[in-house]
């Protein structure tokens, strides 16, 4: 039993919490992808600008946590949503918008976007230094709670720790939310009808311009909580970006691009899939050992990858969806 | 309509042979910068510096094929480079008899074999469908098969690769000349280039560019964590050069040789560019490039130009990384950052002129030099900062902020990608497109 609750530790509640961080970023990436129908490749980077806003908001507000009873962080997030937000739109007011009135392809946008990112990268490690940083301030501890398994056979406890609780908290909050934003609201409903047809959008009076702003206000701030409750669950790197992008680009393109809820699933399939591909399959395998016949025998380390090929894994499920299925589970729109 | 019809544009007109004044003027401005950093820093700094400049220029070629000629964009050229460095690496460095004298390779090659035949095992079992399988069961059993080789090949492996490290180190080089590493480079390159292409070139432009993104990063890792290849993060060095080494020449001269191995590898690369560019090659790729519906309409076959043409980029990448390492004396896959291999080929590129081969080697000397003084001055405006924040502010400076200083170089090369883009998108020299009409 033992090997269970090892499982359900190592993969089950840490593919949960990979697979929640990619699905909301990736539902940022696949709006962009579906309104101005170019990878965003600075993506990854609004995530860590968020996370550094948290920092400093926290190092300027120590202690505000203990009032509501939260930790620090957490509280500092609605804030951090916002100033990401009003990043994302003036980037796009200063970067993006004079290219897309020039009328080039999408693909200029992306090395645009490129640009971007070694901006915001260049910045925040001007100021944040390189080295990673706790996201724990002024003696706030994370909170780990042992969950004992009604069994007899397991004596281990199940662990799950209050930034992963939240994290599962907030990724419902957003999915719901994103739901029926989109489907209930009049601007979701215009966001949907620019995605499907700019110009006939367009047309019937929309005002696309908002549109615009208003998918970067939405990208914005859910990159500043995926990239804040990463932080949290392990620590504030300000150097993590390319290894962020190809998982959550990934994530985009498996659901199926300009699809949100495809994002989401596509977030956790390339988190599960990662989790499962660097799990150590000996540890299931041993107990049963016995079941085998004599001349198997079970090596020490029986894991797909290694965890310092974990970005084989994501790249792997891309080159596989782009073969065999390019349109991504969900028959996603922009494609040609 | 009717305008655009009676008006003849002007690029359709053929271009008059103008006198080539702004390439003077450009040129003639860098000889002199060059010669001004050769009276202040001594010629063997100097010579240095063009030799990596110029190993830059291969890469920035190879890169102006693919984004200028054809307008894939390759985010991934570090990846190339590194696998160019590595394969420089693998062939030049002297033969490790620790390894070559025991079993060791006997196994490696063992293991080796069954990884093949598994493959082959694997391959024939998705053609089970032809011998009367179902088609959902031949899909089942050849998943659970490929799991379970695969599993079986790595554990393998492992094992055979952690003896490998215990006992010999590594497994050394070949101790052949280096220029069979960098052609050798360039192959392997090609070959990566071939599998991303084959994959992505179909498809949206953007997919390539998220692709190569990821194997870039990809070849790092598996450059950094294979230590029984490449002695991972402790590095292989001295690497042999191809031409006489600094011990029995003298800095300078030996660098000065070295260089005129990479300037005739450039002349050589430009001056088959050049032929190919204008050869009715160069203008079907143009053609993809800027119609692609009215190409596939004249019976071009598109997808196959844009593989050829990614591969070349590819392998050009290799051949110059391969130099780039050789040069350099050191193989450290650690030293492959994004920044100074890819972004910083991608300006070279933007800022001469995509798809002009001299103004891509103009842009690939010119930025080099630029980056490679901007880091003094980073350092000094910081000090200068520090000094004038703890006299008047009395501001307490961090610890790292020389490293921290060097970020700023980052933020300056995104933000000159972005300029370019918006302001210059030909670039200093623009393409000249030759109308024959």
């Amino acid at each position: 039993m033992n090997e269970l609750v090892f499982f359900i530790n190592n993969v089950i509640i840490a593919g949960s919490v990979t697979g929640s961080i990619y699905a909301i970023g990736a539902i940022g990436v696949t709006l962009i992808f579906s309104i101005m129908r170019f990878a965003h490749f600075a993506h990854a980077d609004m995530m860590t600008f968020g996370a550094f806003m948290v920092l400093l908001l926290t190092l300027a507000f120590p202690g505000v946590g203990g009032v509501v009873g939260l930790p620090t962080p957490i509280v500092m997030l609605p804030l951090a949503m916002i100033l990401t937000a009003a990043l994302a739109v003036g980037i796009d007011k200063v970067f993006y918008k004079p290219l897309r009135a020039h009328g080039v392809k999408p693909i200029v946008i992306v090395i645009g976007s490129l640009g971007v990112t070694l901006m915001l990268q260049g910045l925040i490690r001007l100021f944040a230094g390189t080295s990673a940083q706790n996201m724990y301030l002024a003696g706030e501890r994370k909170e780990i709670y042992r969950l004992d398994v009604p069994f007899e056979l397991a004596t281990r406890p199940i662990i799950v720790t209050e930034p992963q609780i939240i994290l599962f908290i907030l990724t419902i909050a957003c999915v719901v939310g994103l739901h029926v934003f989109l489907n209930r609201t009049r601007l979701g409903k215009a966001m949907r009808a620019m995605s499907d047809n700019p110009d006939l959008a367009r047309a019937s009076g929309i005002n696309t311009n908002y549109i615009v702003s208003v998918t970067w206000v939405i990208a914005g701030s859910l990159a500043a909580i995926a990239g804040t409750l990463l932080s949290l669950d392990v620590t504030f790197k300000p150097d993590l970006s390319f290894f962020l992008l190809l998982p959550i680009f990934a994530a985009a393109i498996v659901g199926g691009v300009g699809h949100p809820y495809g994002a989401i699933a596509g977030g956790f399939v390339v988190g599960f899939a990662e989790t499962l591909a660097v799990f150590n399959w000996a540890v299931l395998l041993r107990p049963i050992a016995h079941l085998f016949p004599e001349w198997i025998e079970i090596p020490r380390n029986l894991a797909f990858v290694g965890t310092e090929y974990k970005i084989v894994v994501p790249f792997f499920i891309l080159v596989a969806i782009l073969v065999w299925r390019p349109t991504g589970i969900f028959k996603g729109k922009v494609i040609s | 309509m009717s305008t655009q019809d009676t008006k003849r544009r002007e690029d359709t007109v053929a271009a008059p042979s103008r006198f080539p004044l702004r390439e003077i003027i450009l040129f003639g401005a860098l000889l002199a910068v060059i010669l001004s950093i050769y009276m202040v820093m001594g010629t063997a700094y100097s010579t240095r510096m063009l030799v990596e400049a110029s190993c830059y220029a291969i890469l920035a070629l190879g890169l102006t094929i693919q984004w200028g000629y054809a307008g894939q964009f390759n985010a991934g050229v570090m990846g190339f480079v590194a696998l160019g460095g590595f394969s420089a690496m693998l062939f030049s460095v002297p033969v490790n008899d620790a390894f070559w004298g025991s079993e060791l390779p006997g196994e490696l090659g063992r293991v080796l074999l069954y990884g093949a035949a598994a493959a082959v095992v694997v391959y024939g079992t998705t053609k089970l469908d032809r011998i009367g399988v179902p088609k959902k069961l031949r899909t089942v059993i050849a998943v659970v098969l490929a799991v379970v080789l695969y599993l079986v090949v790595i554990s393998m492996l492992r094992s055979v690769t952690g003896e490998i490290q215990s006992r010999a180190g590594f497994i050394g080089g070949f101790g052949l000349p280096a220029w069979t590493g960098w052609i050798f480079g360039g192959a392997l390159a090609g070959a990566v280039g071939y599998f991303i292409g084959h994959i992505c070139l179909g498809l949206r432009s953007d997919y390539l560019a998220i692709a190569t993104l990821g194997i870039a990063e990809i070849i790092k890792a598996f450059l950094k964590n294979s230590d029984w290849l490449t002695r991972g993060t402790a590095t292989v060095s001295p690497l042999p050069w191809p031409t006489p080494g600094p011990s029995e020449l003298g800095f300078t001269l030996a660098r000065a040789l070295y260089l005129s191995v990479t300037a005739v590898m450039i002349a050589v690369i430009f001056f088959l560019l050049h032929r190919a560019y204008h050869a009715p090659w160069g203008r079907m790729i143009r053609a993809i490039r800027d119609n692609e519906i009215s190409a596939s309409a004249m019976g071009k076959d598109i997808n196959k130009r844009r593989l050829e043409i990614f591969v070349l980029g590819c392998i050009l990448m290799g051949i110059g990384g391969g130099a780039l390492a050789s040069f350099n004396s050191i193989f450290d896959p650690n030293g492959y950052l994004p920044l100074n291999h890819t972004f910083l080929v991608l300006v070279m590129v933007i800022l001469g002129g995509p798809g002009n081969n001299l103004g891509t080697i103009f842009g690939a000397v010119a930025v080099y030099i630029i980056w490679l003084m901007s880091e003094p001055l980073a350092l000094f405006l910081m000090q200068g900062a520090v000094f004038i924040g703890e006299g008047w502010f009395g501001w307490e400076p961090p610890g790292n902020l020389d490293s921290r200083a060097l970020q700023a170089r980052v933020f300056v090369i995104g933000l000159l990608i972005t300029l370019v883009l918006r302001f210059a998108p030909q670039g200093l020299l623009p393409e000249k497109v030759k109308h024959h009409g």
